[in-house]
């Protein structure tokens, strides 16, 4: 009997939770989007979290000028620019994720074969999803991070609770990449991918980036509180501007349970995914 | 039998109506695409206008005062910007796409080239169709233009020319640059980075641009899109605006536009031959 | 000699909406032997790789792999297989050696040993110049060098290859060749679909023919020529519109015969026989060639198609 290393690998891990579809090597993912990434161009990775900076300039310059100050408590007057920072930045969270857990996921799976290379090896399906979801939310962190050094260096930071604006944004990515790759598994066509887009539009057009909700009537602004970038942009903005209060809470198991929800449905779904 | 007695091609005809032939073959592709580019034409300008347009305006509006932004209400003067974008980004992604992909990922590009049909003809033909799908555009959100109430129709109308003046403009730079990239995955992150967005965002777009510190103005200075936008406002609304400094926005674009075709036919010759 | 199985299918089917891939086939597969899958395209082999594989999910029947079911036990039975695709899926963002390297690690190798492996391995595919070589950029036959290079990492004592050879040239085919026989010495165990007929013969010491889903024979090549042909074979060509004009008359003459549109086989077991009584009746073939049955007419014989299309 020739027993290999591989083999011996596997077999230690006979008997284990979930041994069908997860073999404990989702880091194996990540070491490959690290060697891939390495030979990607550098100005792509420096211009990935362009997009959040330059509205902050031109929406915070620009608007600001015609806007002024905005009140984001009883007598507690903000720049515009400060105003709509977290936004933002909540936002170019959730666009990374969905980016990285969505479209990324749907190429690699159709055109590339990526994951069947992989999925030929003994790793399980939810290796797979693990590992592509930590890389998004790695990216995500230095990314937020690179951004929160530019809103410092604007001088609109105040408050250290501003710091927690990085791993609020990595909570706000691994929600949104969750749910993200938990509805990839049910896309069949480009057609259906674009559904993603169309939604995810209006929901950063309106769920407060740019100025509070109370202007809609009621049942417009239930049906926003609704849905998962308000809560998102909500946290984010009370950390920035250092309103730390029990009533941020809500919105993290908002977050939680986005995670939650879409990794069950995601491990259900990949057997079915990757091996049709 | 001997092969090519029949001449089921008739060469000359097929040397003269080429362009047409290409931009049949990507209006049918677009066909394919319809439920994708009509919402994109409809949902996603209409919810610009809403959130923009309506939710900044009501903030800006109150604050500015009777005046309102360059002396009108809010969502007037951010229509014609609007319009101007629309028109810029679907032409260019028309232009865009189908050439990386024609060179690029399916190589249908020198198909066509093996058929009579000339590399000129090609772009040619990929141009056209990316205006007709432009017009299509312009009109669809025009219409919404008039339904927000953003714009007087009668006095308006001129700007969707304007706008798709400007639109076919860039997109035949764009046509070029896109058929001289080796690299598509740089060309197109960089397009919508360092071109797109910033075009977008700081072309006087959403305030007018003169608000700007110089530096930042510069950036609008060689974007066709206020350019555009700047030729818009002066026809739907009778933004102010010196009569030289008209001559200079429409010569800037014609400019682009003859550049931009020569351009284009030398790169799809060369990369056609190569 | 005792004869451990180590794959085991019973009524194995696989389903696409309600088009069947594979219709309910059994087989089995013996420690150390070289199986190979024959058939037309679109017959089912790949689908029956892949499900061996543990790759695709059958539909119905029962198969086990190493006494495990691939549905339950995926990672574990892939930890003993390297698969070679039919179609290529190499990392086209990665290089030559991070290609290897990183499917290594996807069986959680130690960086140690792969870096080891590695070596030996672009050996074996000639691609030592071409390490350091996005992928994108190799030809088509040395991406299928590096495929099956890389299903070797893992020392595997299952070998799935799903045409290894297509697109090789002819050196590059012996040494590959050369290399199954020894992984073979060694006691691996090899499933191999080919459209080559004289790699199947070399290769394989059993085949299963497929058509349509299901198995159509299964024996040893030289078994299958001697149930299913004749000793010799004589091929005839009268020119590409009299071909089917003749063949009533010649039809009479012997075992078996095939109408091809470019030529007819007649099946005898003295095919020189054949010709001269063809000539008494007057006829005379543009071409005549006498040979000995091969697998091709096997194949020809249970799937009513030529291999090469
Ligand atoms: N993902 C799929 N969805 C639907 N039908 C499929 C799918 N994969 C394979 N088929 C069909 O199943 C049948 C068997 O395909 P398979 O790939 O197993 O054939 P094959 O024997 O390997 O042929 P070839 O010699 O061409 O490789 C074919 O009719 C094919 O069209
Ligand atoms: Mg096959």
């Amino acid at each position: 009997m020739i027993t290999s290393a591989a083999v011996a690998i596997a077999e230690a891990r006979i008997g284990r939770l979930g041994e069908s579809v997860y073999s404990g090597r989702a880091r194996t993912i990540l070491e490959r989007s690290y060697l891939a990434f390495r030979s990607s161009a550098w100005i792509v990775v420096l211009t990935g979290f362009l997009e959040p900076v330059l509205y902050l300039f031109s929406f915070g310059y620009g608007v600001g000028k015609l806007i002024g100050k905005m009140e984001v408590g009883p007598g507690h007057f903000v720049s515009y620019a400060a105003f709509i920072a977290p936004a933002l930045l909540a936002t170019s969270a959730m666009n990374g994720a969905i980016y990285d857990a969505t479209w990324n996921v749907f190429f690699k799976m159709k055109f590339d074969r990526v994951y069947q290379g992989m999925l030929a090896t003994s790793l399980g399906p939810l290796d797979v999803a693990l590992g592509e979801i930590s890389w998004a939310l790695l990216r995500g962190m230095v990314y937020a991070i690179a951004f929160m050094s530019i809103v410092g260096g604007l001088g609109l930071i105040t408050t250290p609770w501003a710091l927690l604006a990085i791993p609020v944004a990595v909570l706000i990515a691994f929600g949104f990449a969750s749910v993200g790759m938990a509805v990839t598994t049910y896309m069949k066509s480009f057609e259906q991918m674009n559904i993603i887009n169309i939604v995810l539009l209006p929901m950063f057009l309106f769920s407060g980036s740019f100025y509070p909700l109370t202007i809609y009537p009621g049942w417009l602004q239930g049906f926003i509180k609704a849905l998962p970038l308000w809560h998102g942009i909500t946290l984010m903005r009370s950390v920035s501007l250092g309103l730390i209060s029990a009533a941020l809470l809500p919105h993290i198991v908002y977050f939680l349970a986005m995670i939650a929800i879409g990794l069950f449905f995601t491990t259900r779904r990949l057997t079915k995914l990757f091996m049709r | 039998m001997r092969q090519g007695s029949l001449a089921v091609v008739d060469t000359e005809r097929a040397i003269k109506l080429g362009t047409l032939f290409v931009v049949e073959a990507r209006l049918r592709t677009m066909l394919h695409w319809i439920f994708s580019l009509l919402t994109g034409s409809l949902l996603n300008p209409f919810f610009y206008l809403a959130s923009l347009g309506i939710g900044v305006g009501t903030f800006i509006n109150s604050r500015a005062g009777s005046g309102g932004v360059d002396g009108v209400k809010y969502i007037v003067f951010l229509a014609p910007a609007l319009l101007a974008s629309v028109a810029i980004q679907d032409f260019m992604g028309e232009v865009t796409f189908p050439v990386l992909q024609g060179f690029k990922w399916e190589k249908l590009f020198f198909a066509m080239n093996a058929t009579p049909l000339s590399g000129r003809q090609i772009a040619l033909g990929t141009y056209f169709s990316a205006m007709l799908r432009t017009v299509g555009s312009v009109l669809i959100y025009f219409a919404v233009l008039v339904g927000f109430k953003a714009v007087h129709p009668a006095q308006a109308w001129p700007m969707m020319l304007t706008s798709l003046f400007a639109a076919a403009c860039f997109a035949a730079i764009m046509l070029a640059a896109a058929a001289a990239t080796e690299n598509d995955d740089l060309f197109l992150n960089l397009m919508g980075r360092l071109l797109i967005m910033p075009l977008f965002l700081f072309s006087g777009t959403f305030y007018p641009l003169t608000s700007m510190p110089i530096p930042l103005q510069a950036i609008g200075w060689i974007s066709p899109l206020w350019h555009a936008t700047e030729i818009g406002r002066w026809v739907s609304y009778g933004h102010s605006i010196p009569g030289t400094m008209i001559a200079i926005h429409f010569i800037y674009l014609t400019v682009l536009l003859v550049v931009g075709l020569l351009w284009a036919f030398n790169r799809f010759e060369y990369r056609l031959s190569k | 000699m005792h004869k451990e199985s180590l794959i085991q299918a019973k009524g194995l089917t696989k389903l696409y909406g309600d088009f069947a891939a594979v219709k309910g086939i059994d087989f089995s597969v013996h420690k150390g032997e070289s199986f190979g899958f024959l058939g037309p395209n679109g017959a089912g082999k790949s689908t029956t790789m892949r499900i061996i594989a543990a790759t695709l999910t059958r539909t119905s029947g029962e198969i086990s792999i190493l006494g495990k079911d691939p549905a339950e036990r995926g990672p574990e039975i892939r930890a003993h297989l390297g698969v070679v695709p039919q179609q290529d899926n190499l990392d086209q963002a990665l290089t030559v050696t991070d290609n290897l390297y990183i499917y290594g690690r996807y069986f959680g190798l130690s960086r140690k040993f792969i870096r080891a492996k590695i070596e030996e391995l672009l050996d074996f595919a000639q691609l030592v110049e071409k390490r350091d070589v996005k992928v994108e950029t190799l030809s088509g036959g040395m991406k299928r060098r590096l495929t099956i290079a890389r299903a070797l990492i893992s020392e595997p004592e299952i070998l799935m290859l799903d045409e290894p050879t297509t697109g090789l040239d002819p050196q590059a085919r012996h040494i590959l060749w050369d290399r199954l026989f020894r992984l073979k010495e060694q006691g691996v165990t090899l499933l191999i679909t080919t459209h080559y007929m004289d790699e199947a013969e070399q290769l394989c010491d059993r085949l299963m023919v497929m058509d349509k889903g299901s198995i159509m024979a299964e024996d040893s090549p030289s078994g299958l020529i001697k149930k299913y042909s004749t000793k010799e074979v004589l091929e005839v060509r009268f020119g590409s519109d009299k071909n089917a004009e003749v063949s009533p008359q010649l039809s009479t003459l012997c075992e078996r015969m095939e109408v091809l549109p470019d030529r007819i086989l007649m099946y005898a077991d003295d095919a020189e026989l054949l010709l001269e009584e063809i000539r008494k009746k007057g006829l005379h073939p543009v071409t005549s060639l006498v040979r000995r049955s091969s697998l091709e007419d096997v194949f020809l014989r249970l799937t009513g198609r030529s291999l090469v299309e």
